[in-house]
C-alpha cells in the first residue's frame, strides 16, 4: 500500500501553520490511495515534542530527526534526510510547503531523486496513475493544470491553499539520525535573522494593510500600523516604491517581485495599483482601496474604494474599526 | 571570475492573456517579449561581480526558438561577453528537460558561478536551477537577495517569512537571484553597437525527458468590477458596514 509523505516545517522548535496544511494535504492524498501519512519533522533537541500535534491532523508516523545543526535551516542535510526516507519507503507523493524554506527544499529533494515536481500548487488530486495539480503562472494571470507521472510525485503547496482539517492519525514516532551532518555541507545557514516574532507573517495574516508612496514618509506608516493593530489579526505590507525608498524592508514588498498573498481582506492605502503590485494581491477575497486620485487603477480591482486623503480617511477608519470590534465583543 | 547566467525569454505581463486554441498554452499573437525579471537581476549581479573583481567575464545562455537571440543580444549589450543559444522550437514546461540541456552546455565551461533567476515569470516554478545543480553536483543557494564572493567562497542572504537567512557556501556554485541585489542596467548605445560584434554561438539543445506536462491552461475567473463607495472620511461608516455585513471580514 503506498503512503504519502509530508514535510512538516518548524522554526525555532515550533511548528509553522504551513506544516499542518502539508499534513492535511497528505492526509487527503493518502485517503485516496488507502495508505498512511508519514510526516518528517526536523529541528534542534526538543522539536520531537511537537509530533503529537501533527498526529491530530492525520499523521500516522512522525519521523523525527533532532540535531543541534538543525537549529538553522540546513538545506543539504534536510534534503538528504527526506530523500533517504523516500528511497526507503513506498511513497505515492511527497507534500512540501511553498514557504521560503519549502521553495528551496522541495525542488532540492526532487532533483536528488529525479522525481516530477510541481511547485506553488493551489489544488491537487490523484487521477489514475497521475497526480494532477493547479499551478498559477504568468504572475497569477494564467492557471496551469499540470500532470505529474511517476511515483513519488512531489509538490509544494501554496500557503493558505487548503484549510487544515483535524483528523486523528496513529501518531507513531520514529527517531532517526541525520544522514548527513547538518552543520557541515557545502551550503550552510550561519544565522537566521528574525524581526519581531509577535508580528503576523504576510503569508499567514487574514488581513493585510498595505501602504504605498502616497504615505509620503517612513514615519507615516504609523497610520497603517495603527489600522492593522485595530483589526488585530493583520500584517503590514508595502509597494516596491516604498521598499525602494527604504521606508519598509524588502520582505514587506507585495507584488510580482515580492510576496504573493491572498488574505481575506487587503486594504491598499496610497497605492496606485500598478500591474506588478496587483500581481501579488489580486487574489485577495476582498480589496479596499483608499486613494486621493479617483482615476487610480487600484479602484478597478477594489471591492470598496474610498476617494480621499489617506491622512484623513485612515485615522477615521482605525477609530471605526476599533469601535466595531468593541461592540461585537 | 567566470560566470554563466541562464536567461529565459518571456512575454511582458502587462496584458490580458488569451488561451491558444490547443487549450494548453497562452496565445502568443501580439505579445511583447523580454528577459524574465529575476534573470535580469541575475545578469546585472553577474556584471557587477566581474566588474568588482576586475577580471573574468559573464556569459549568458538561453534555450528556446531563434527569437531568444534578441534576448541574448540584450544581455550582450548590457556588457556580457559571450552568448550561447541552445536551439529548440519547443520550450517544455518540465524544468528537468530544460536543465539537462543547460547542464550539458555548462558542464565543461569552467564557471566559478552559475546564476539563475529565482523563478521564471511565466512558468513560475523555480526548479531549473536545482536540477542543473544536481546534474553538475554543485552546491546551490536559492533566492539570494544579496551576494558576495570573497576569498574563494560566497556569502548570501535569503529572505524568509519575517526575516532572513545568512548563508555561506563553497565555490564553484549555482545561485539563483531574488530582487534586492541590483536593478538591471539599460544597454548603452555603445553597448548596443559592441554587442553586434560579440560571439553568439548557436547549438542544438539536448532536451531531457519529460515527466511533467501541461494538461490545460485557463484564465482565472475575473474579479468583479471595482466600486467606489464614497469620498473622504464621510465614507468610513458605510465601508465598515459593508466589511461587516457584506464581505463579513470584520
Ligand atoms: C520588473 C518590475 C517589478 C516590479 N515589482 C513590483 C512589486 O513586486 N511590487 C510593487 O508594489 N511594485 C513593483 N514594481 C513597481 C510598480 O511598477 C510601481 O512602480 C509601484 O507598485 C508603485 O508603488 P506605489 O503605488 O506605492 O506608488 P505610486 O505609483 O507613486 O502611487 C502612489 C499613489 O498614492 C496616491 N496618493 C498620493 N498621496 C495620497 C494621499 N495623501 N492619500 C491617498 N492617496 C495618495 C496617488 O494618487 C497614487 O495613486 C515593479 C516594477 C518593475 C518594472
Ligand atoms: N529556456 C530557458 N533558457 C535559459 N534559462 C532558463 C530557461 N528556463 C528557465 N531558465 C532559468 O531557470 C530559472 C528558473 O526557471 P523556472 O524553473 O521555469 O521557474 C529562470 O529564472 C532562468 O534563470
Amino acid at each position: 500500500m503506498p503512503n504519502v509523505l509530508a514535510f512538516a516545517e518548524a522554526r525555532g522548535g515550533e511548528l509553522r501553520k504551513v506544516a499542518f496544511e502539508a499534513v492535511t494535504a497528505a492526509r487527503q492524498l493518502a485517503d485516496d490511495v488507502g495508505g498512511e501519512v508519514h510526516a518528517i519533522l526536523v529541528g534542534p533537541a526538543g522539536t520531537g515534542g511537537k509530533a503529537a500535534a501533527l498526529a491530530e491532523f492525520g499523521a500516522d508516523v512522525i519521523v523525527v530527526s533532532e540535531h543541534a545543526g538543525f537549529a538553522n535551516y540546513a538545506p543539504e542535510a534536510t534534503a538528504a534526510l527526506v530523500a533517504e526516507r523516500v528511497k526507503g519507503g513506498d511513497y505515492r507523493a511527497v507534500v512540501f510547503s511553498a514557504s521560503a524554506q519549502g521553495k528551496d527544499l522541495a525542488p532540492r529533494t526532487a532533483a536528488k531523486l529525479r522525481s516530477a515536481i510541481a511547485t506553488d500548487v493551489t489544488s491537487f488530486s490523484l487521477s489514475g496513475d497521475a497526480l494532477v495539480v493547479t499551478h498559477p503562472g504568468y504572475t497569477g494571470k494564467v492557471m496551469h493544470t499540470l500532470k505529474l507521472v511517476g511515483s513519488p510525485a512531489m509538490l509544494s503547496l501554496r500557503a493558505g491553499a487548503i484549510t487544515t482539517v483535524r483528523k486523528a492519525g496513529a501518531g507513531r514516532v520514529e527517531s532517526v539520525a541525520p544522514t548527513a551532518d547538518p552543520g557541515a555541507g557545502r551550503v550552510t545557514v550561519t544565522e537566521t535573522v528574525l524581526g519581531d516574532s509577535k508580528k503576523l507573517d504576510l503569508g499567514e495574516a487574514p488581513i493585510i494593510v498595505s501602504g504605498g508612496r502616497g504615505l509620503k514618509a517612513a514615519e507615516n506608516f504609523k497610520l497603517v500600523e495603527d489600522l492593522a493593530a485595530a483589526f488585530g489579526n493583520a500584517a503590514v505590507g508595502a509597494t516596491r516604491a516604498v521598499t525602494d525608498e527604504g521606508w519598509r524592508p524588502h520582505s514587506d514588498q507585495i507584488g510580482q517581485t515580492g510576496r504573493l498573498v491572498s488574505p481575506d481582506l487587503y486594504v491598499a492605502v496610497g497605492i496606485s495599483g500598478a500591474i506588478q503590485h496587483l500581481a501579488g494581491m489580486r487574489t485577495a477575497k476582498c480589496i479596499v482601496a483608499i486613494n486621493k486620485d479617483k482615476e487610480a487603477p487600484i479602484f478597478k480591482v477594489a471591492d470598496y474604494g474610498i476617494v480621499g486623503d489617506a491622512f484623513e480617511v485612515v485615522p477615521a477608519l482605525t477609530a471605526a474599526v476599533k469601535q466595531a470590534k468593541q461592540s461585537t465583543h | 571570475m567566470k560566470i554563466a547566467v541562464c536567461i529565459k525569454r518571456v512575454p511582458e505581463m502587462d496584458v490580458n492573456f488569451k488561451i491558444a486554441p490547443s487549450g494548453k498554452a497562452v496565445d502568443e499573437t501580439g505579445l511583447k517579449w523580454d528577459m524574465s525579471d529575476f534573470d535580469g537581476y541575475a545578469v546585472e549581479a553577474a556584471l557587477q561581480l566581474t566588474e568588482k573583481a576586475g577580471a573574468g567575464e559573464a556569459h549568458v545562455i538561453s534555450l528556446g526558438p531563434d527569437v531568444v537571440q534578441e534576448t541574448l543580444r540584450k544581455a550582450l549589450s548590457m556588457g556580457v561577453a559571450r552568448a550561447v543559444h541552445l536551439q529548440s522550437d519547443v520550450v517544455p514546461f518540465d524544468g528537468y528537460a530544460i536543465a539537462s540541456a543547460l547542464a550539458a552546455e555548462l558542464k565543461d565551461g569552467g564557471y566559478d558561478l552559475i546564476m539563475f533567476g529565482k523563478m521564471s515569470i511565466d512558468g513560475a516554478s523555480g526548479v531549473v536551477q536545482f536540477a542543473v545543480a544536481e546534474m553538475l553536483d554543485l552546491p546551490i543557494v536559492h533566492a539570494c537577495s544579496s551576494l558576495r564572493i570573497e576569498g574563494g567562497k560566497g556569502t548570501a542572504r535569503r529572505e524568509i517569512e519575517g526575516g532572513g537567512e545568512l548563508v555561506s557556501f563553497t565555490l564553484p556554485a549555482v545561485v539563483s537571484i531574488d530582487e534586492g541585489i541590483a536593478r538591471p542596467r539599460y544597454p548603452s548605445l555603445k553597448g548596443i553597437m559592441s554587442a553586434k560584434k560579440k560571439p553568439l554561438d548557436i547549438k542544438p539543445a539536448q532536451l531531457g525527458d519529460v515527466r511533467l506536462t501541461v494538461e490545460k491552461v485557463e484564465l482565472p475567473p475575473p474579479r468583479a468590477a471595482g466600486r467606489i463607495i464614497g469620498e473622504g472620511a464621510a465614507a468610513v461608516p458605510e465601508l465598515v458596514r459593508l466589511l461587516q455585513n457584506e464581505a463579513k471580514v470584520l
